[in-house]
């Protein structure tokens, strides 16, 4: 079985759709597709329902900054103070494509595994509590190089 | 007149084809879905990964920009 593994580092809109319709694209081919969500991507995975309380100063600032979940990511680049991704959001819904939580969910019924990476959420505070139900593992470096060795592509967004 | 039929008007790469895939999902074999559109790629794009998938394509037609594909589950 062909194998896409795709690490998912930013945090951004562009991105995401890109990582997500090349996840799903693979997927219904009948491909094996990793997604491994790391640093600013963990903003992608981030329930917005999910509510934790944070207990340093830093988790609180990282809490606020980074985004609350697929639908609140800002393009990476024509950002204009949020006009661009405005535009962006309103041309997406025009031409009938979904919305990167939509997208997370249909790359999840099409048989995608999401790794959420466990380093940074330490860092940033945080908690597998507060990610979506479609992430399947917390996970080290090892699991992805794991994952990955094993795959014929691998990807970085 | 096919089991079932897929509109994807409007819509572009590569939606059409996750919604073909999406209803063939919940589909029994032997059961046959119509898919139409209007946005050229996808229609070498559905009928290449059904062929790959081992699902029978029917009948293809594309005429006056819309494309009509009847695919026939067989697994």
């Amino acid at each position: 079985m062909t194998k896409l593994t795709l690490v998912v580092f930013s945090g951004e809109l562009d991105k995401a759709v890109a990582a997500f319709l090349i996840a799903s694209r693979a997927a219904v081919e009948g491909w094996d597709v990793v997604m491994i969500f790391t640093f600013w991507g963990l903003g992608i995975i981030r329930d917005p329902d999910r509510k934790l309380k944070k207990k340093v100063t830093a988790e609180k600032v990282f809490d606020v900054a980074m985004p609350r979940g697929a639908d609140d990511l800002q393009l990476s680049h024509m950002k204009m103070l949020g006009l661009g991704t405005s535009m962006m959001k309103g041309r997406m819904k025009a031409k009938n494509v979904l919305t990167v939580r939509e997208m997370m969910k249909e790359a999840k019924e099409f048989g995608v595994r999401f790794l959420a990476c466990g380093l940074p959420m330490e860092l940033m505070g945080i908690q597998s509590g507060e990610l979506v139900q479609e992430v399947d593992e917390v996970c080290g470096i090892g699991r992805y190089l794991e994952e990955a060795k094993d795959a014929d592509v691998n990807l970085f967004f | 007149m096919a089991d079932e039929v897929v509109d994807c008007m409007g819509l572009i790469c590569p939606r059409p084809l996750f919604e073909t895939i999406k209803r063939l999902k919940r589909m029994r074999a032997g059961q046959t879905l119509e898919v139409f559109g209007d946005y050229p790629l996808s229609l070498p794009e559905i009928t290449e990964s059904m062929e790959k998938q081992g699902q029978e394509l029917v009948s293809v037609t594309n005429e006056g920009g819309v494309w009509r594909i009847v695919i026939r589950k067989i697994k």
